[in-house]
C-alpha cells in the first residue's frame, strides 16, 4: 500500500538524517537530565518520599524536552523548501505525519530508555522487575506527545515565535498524556508494583484520538 | 477515459488565487499544447511563482481550476504527473546527491528506481560526486541535483521557477541543452524567466503576467522576442 | 428603538431577573450559606463558556472545509467570548471556595480542567497574533482549535479520575446531585440568561471582526493596485 510505503521510505530517511548528525538525541538526552538534576534540588531526593515525585518529574522533563526537540520538524523541511518536494512525491501527504511520528516517537523513546537507569540510581528505585511494563507505558506515553508535537510543529512552523509557541501550544494539549503516564509509571514504581490498566487504556485512547484527528486533517496543516 | 490527442498539455480555467484582499492571479485562463516551450516573463509579484505552483498542486487556487491533458486536478489526486523545479532546491543537504534521488525515486515509485537514479546522475555529470553531501556542492551542482528529480518519473509537464537565478555561465548551458533535449523529445514546459539568455531562446511561446494577470500572449500574435525583452530590467 | 437595542434591553432583562432569583428566590443552601449563591454564576458561566467553544469547534471545522472568513470571524469571536466567561468561573471559584474551605485553590477537579481549557484559549489567541498573513491565520487556528477542543473531554476526564485517586474538597458537590428543584431552575434560569449575555456579545464581537476583515481586504487591494 502506497501510504505505508511511502511512510517506511521516509522513516528511513528521517532515521537516517538524525543517525549520521545524532544533533537531536544528544541535546535532547543532556536537556532531560539537566532537568532532572535541577528539579532534584527543589526538595530532598534521599527522601523515602522523594520518590512520589520522581515519576511526575521524569515525565515534566520529558514533555519540555519533547517540546523543543520536536521544534525543528517542519522547521528544517523549510530551509530548502524540500517539503513542497515531499508534496510533490508521495501520494497521500499523511504518509509524511505517520514518518515523522514514527521517527519522533523512536527519539523519544530512546531518550527516556536512556534516561531509565540513570533515573532508577538517582532516585534508589528498581526497575527491574517492572521494565517491560514501563516500556509499554514509555512508548504510549510517547506516541501521544509524538503525534500532537507533530501535528503543531506544522503549525508553529508558520508563525512567529515558534521557539515558545510550540510548548505554549503542546503543552496544555497533553495535560492528559502527563497525568496518565506519570500515574501508570508511579503505580509500576510503587514497592507493590501495579499495572494501571485504566490509565494505560486512557493513553491508547488519546493516541487513537489524536491520530484519527492527524489523519482526517494532515493534509490542511501542509498547505501553503 | 482515453487521453485526447489533440487537447492540451496544460489548461488553466479561470484561476484567481486571493491572500487577503490581494489578488496574486486574477482569472488566468491559459491553453499550453502539447510539447510547447512557454517562457512567462512578468516584474517580480506578478504571479510568476503563483501561477507555477498551482500547476503543481502546491498552491490551491482561490477559484478555477488546473487540468492535465484529461485528467482533472482535484484535491484529492495522486501527485500531477509534472516535474516542477522551484526557487529553492528542493533537496537535503544532509544527504548525499544519489540518497536524494533514491529517496524521491521511491516515493514516486519509479520502476526502474536503481537504473533511473544512476542515469540521472551521469545525466547530470555528478556520478563520481554522487556520495558527498549536497550540502559541499556549488550553486550550479544543486540546481543539477534539483532538476534531476524534477525529472525522476520522466514526466510529460516540466514547471521551471526562474531555473538559471545565481547559475555560473556553464550550468546554464547544461541547463540549456537539458532543456532543450526535453522540449525536442515532446515534453511540455513552463518555465518562468528573467530576461534573454540561453534559455529563453527555446521558448516556442512567451507569456507575459501583469498584476497576476496574463497581458500578452505571443500565442496571440504578439511578438515573442519583444514580451520577453520587456522584461530586461527586473 | 434599533434591534440592537431592543436585544440589549432584553438581556440586560434576563441578566437582572437572574441576579433577582439568585439572590431572593433560591433557597439558602444549607451547610455552605449565602456564598453558595454564587454558584448559579459560576456553574452558569461554565456551561455558558463550553458552548462558546462548541460553536467554535463547529465554525473552526466549517473554516477548514468551506475557507469562508465569516467562520474565521465567529471561530475567533467565540474563543474570546468564551474566554470571558471561562474567566468568570476561574474568579468565582476561588471565591466561593474561601469562605467555605478557608483556601483559594483546592485543585477541584471540575476547575483545575477549567484552568487547563482556559489555557488552551489563551495558546488559540495567542496563535493567532503571532500568523500574520490572515488566510493562514484563520486555517491554522481553526486546524488548532479543532485539536484542541477534541482534547477538552479527555483533559476533563484525565482530571478527574486523576482527583478521584488524591481525593481533596470537592466545591460543588456535583451539580444535579442532591439539588433542590428551585435551585435547579434558578441554575438552568441563570445558564439562559447568560446565554442571552454569550449571544449579544458574540454577535457585537463577530461584527467588530468582520469588519476589520473587510477592512483589512480593501487595504490590501489598494496597495497592491
Amino acid at each position: 500500500m502506497s501510504l505505508l510505503s511511502n511512510a517506511t521510505v521516509l522513516f528511513g530517511k528521517e532515521l537516517r538524517t538524525e543517525f549520521r548528525s545524532r544533533e537531536l538525541l544528544t541535546t535532547t538526552v543532556v536537556f532531560v537530565l539537566m532537568v532532572v538534576v535541577l528539579f532534584s534540588f527543589t526538595f530532598d531526593p534521599s527522601s523515602l518520599e522523594s520518590r512520589r515525585f520522581a515519576p511526575g518529574l521524569l515525565w515534566l522533563a520529558f514533555l519540555f524536552a519533547a517540546s523543543l526537540m520536536l521544534q525543528p520538524c517542519f522547521l528544517r523541511e523549510q530551509t530548502n523548501d524540500t517539503l513542497s518536494a515531499l508534496r510533490l512525491s508521495v501520494s497521500d501527504p499523511f504518509a509524511i505525519f505517520l514518518a515523522k511520528l514514527a521517527a519522533n516517537t523512536l527519539f523519544l523513546l530512546i531518550t527516556e530508555l536512556l534516561m531509565l537507569p540513570v533515573f532508577s540510581i538517582l532516585f534508589n528505585v528498581p526497575i527491574g522487575s517492572v521494565l517491560a511494563s514501563l516500556v509499554l507505558v514509555f512508548f504510549l506515553g510517547s506516541l501521544g506527545v509524538s503525534v500532537t508535537g507533530t501535528a503543531l510543529s506544522a503549525i508553529s512552523a508558520q508563525a512567529r515565535m515558534r521557539e515558545l509557541l510550540l510548548p505554549i501550544l503542546l503543552l496544555p494539549l497533553l495535560t492528559p498524556v502527563l497525568i496518565a503516564s506519570t500515574e501508570a509509571t508511579a503505580a509500576l514504581l510503587d514497592p507493590a508494583p501495579a499495572f494501571r490498566k485504566d490509565w494505560i487504556g486512557f493513553l491508547a485512547v488519546f493516541d487513537i484520538v489524536f491520530l484519527t484527528a492527524l489523519w482526517l486533517f494532515g493534509e490542511y496543516l501542509l498547505e501553503e | 477515459m482515453s487521453a485526447s490527442i489533440a487537447g492540451p498539455a496544460i489548461r488553466f480555467d479561470k484561476i484567481d488565487k486571493r491572500y487577503g484582499g490581494l489578488y496574486a492571479l486574477r482569472r488566468v485562463s491559459l491553453e499550453i499544447a502539447r510539447g510547447e516551450c512557454v517562457a512567462l516573463a512578468g516584474r517580480n509579484g506578478s504571479g510568476k511563482t503563483t501561477l507555477l505552483r498551482v500547476a503543481a498542486r502546491l498552491v490551491r487556487p482561490t477559484s478555477g481550476s488546473v487540468t492535465f491533458s484529461d485528467e482533472v486536478v482535484g484535491d484529492d489526486s495522486p501527485p500531477a504527473p509534472v516535474g516542477f523545479v522551484g526557487h529553492a532546491t528542493m533537496v537535503y543537504d544532509e544527504l548525499t546527491a544519489e540518497e536524494n534521488l533514491w529517496l524521491f525515486a521511491r516515493l514516486l515509485e519509479v520502476r526502474d528506481a536503481a537504473a533511473r537514479v544512476a542515469e540521472l546522475l551521469g545525466e547530470i555529470g555528478l556520478y563520481e560526486r554522487r556520495g558527498s553531501l549536497v550540502r559541499t556542492y556549488s550553486r550550479g551542482m544543486r540546481q543539477r541535483v534539483a532538476v534531476a528529480r524534477a525529472l525522476l518519473h520522466r514526466p510529460a509537464v516540466l514547471l521551471l521557477d526562474e531555473p538559471a537565478t545565481g547559475l555560473d555561465s556553464a550550468s546554464v548551458a547544461w541547463l540549456a541543452s537539458t532543456l532543450q533535449q526535453l522540449r525536442d523529445s515532446g515534453c511540455t514546459i513552463l518555465m518562468s524567466l528573467h530576461g534573454e539568455s540561453e534559455i529563453s531562446a527555446l521558448a516556442t511561446r512567451a507569456i507575459r503576467l501583469e498584476a497576476g494577470a496574463v497581458a500578452a500572449d505571443s500565442g496571440d500574435g504578439a511578438s515573442l522576442r519583444s514580451i520577453l525583452g520587456f522584461n530586461a530590467t527586473p | 428603538m434599533t434591534k440592537d437595542a431592543i436585544a440589549g434591553a432584553l438581556v440586560l432583562l434576563l441578566l437582572a431577573a437572574d441576579a433577582y432569583a439568585s439572590f431572593f428566590v433560591a433557597p439558602t443552601e444549607a451547610t455552605m450559606g449565602p456564598i453558595q449563591r454564587i454558584f448559579y454564576l459560576h456553574v452558569g458561566s461554565a456551561w455558558t463558556g463550553l458552548t462558546c467553544f462548541l460553536i467554535c469547534f463547529i465554525a473552526n471545522l466549517l473554516y477548514v472545509f468551506r475557507r469562508q472568513p465569516r467562520w474565521d470571524w465567529l471561530g475567533v469571536a467565540c474563543a474570546e467570548v468564551g474566554l470571558a466567561f471561562t474567566t468568570v468561573v476561574l474568579v468565582t471559584g476561588p471565591i466561593w471556595a474561601h469562605p467555605v474551605w478557608g483556601i483559594w485553590w483546592t485543585w477541584d477537579a471540575r476547575l483545575t480542567s477549567t484552568f487547563v481549557l482556559w489555557l488552551l484559549y489563551v495558546s488559540y489567541l495567542l496563535l493567532r497574533t503571532l500568523i500574520e498573513e490572515p488566510d493562514r491565520r484563520a486555517l491554522f487556528s481553526a486546524l488548532f482549535g479543532i485539536f484542541a477542543f477534541l482534547d477538552v473531554p479527555l483533559v476533563f476526564g484525565a482530571i478527574r479520575w486523576w482527583r478521584t485517586q488524591h481525593p481533596q474538597p470537592v466545591i460543588m458537590g456535583g451539580p444535579g446531585s442532591g439539588l433542590q428543584p428551585t435551585m435547579r431552575w434558578v441554575l438552568l434560569f441563570s445558564w439562559v440568561a447568560l446565554l442571552g449575555l454569550m449571544t449579544l456579545l458574540l454577535r457585537y464581537r463577530y461584527r467588530l471582526e468582520a469588519m476589520r476583515g473587510e477592512l483589512q481586504m480593501v487595504e490590501r487591494e489598494v496597495e497592491g493596485a
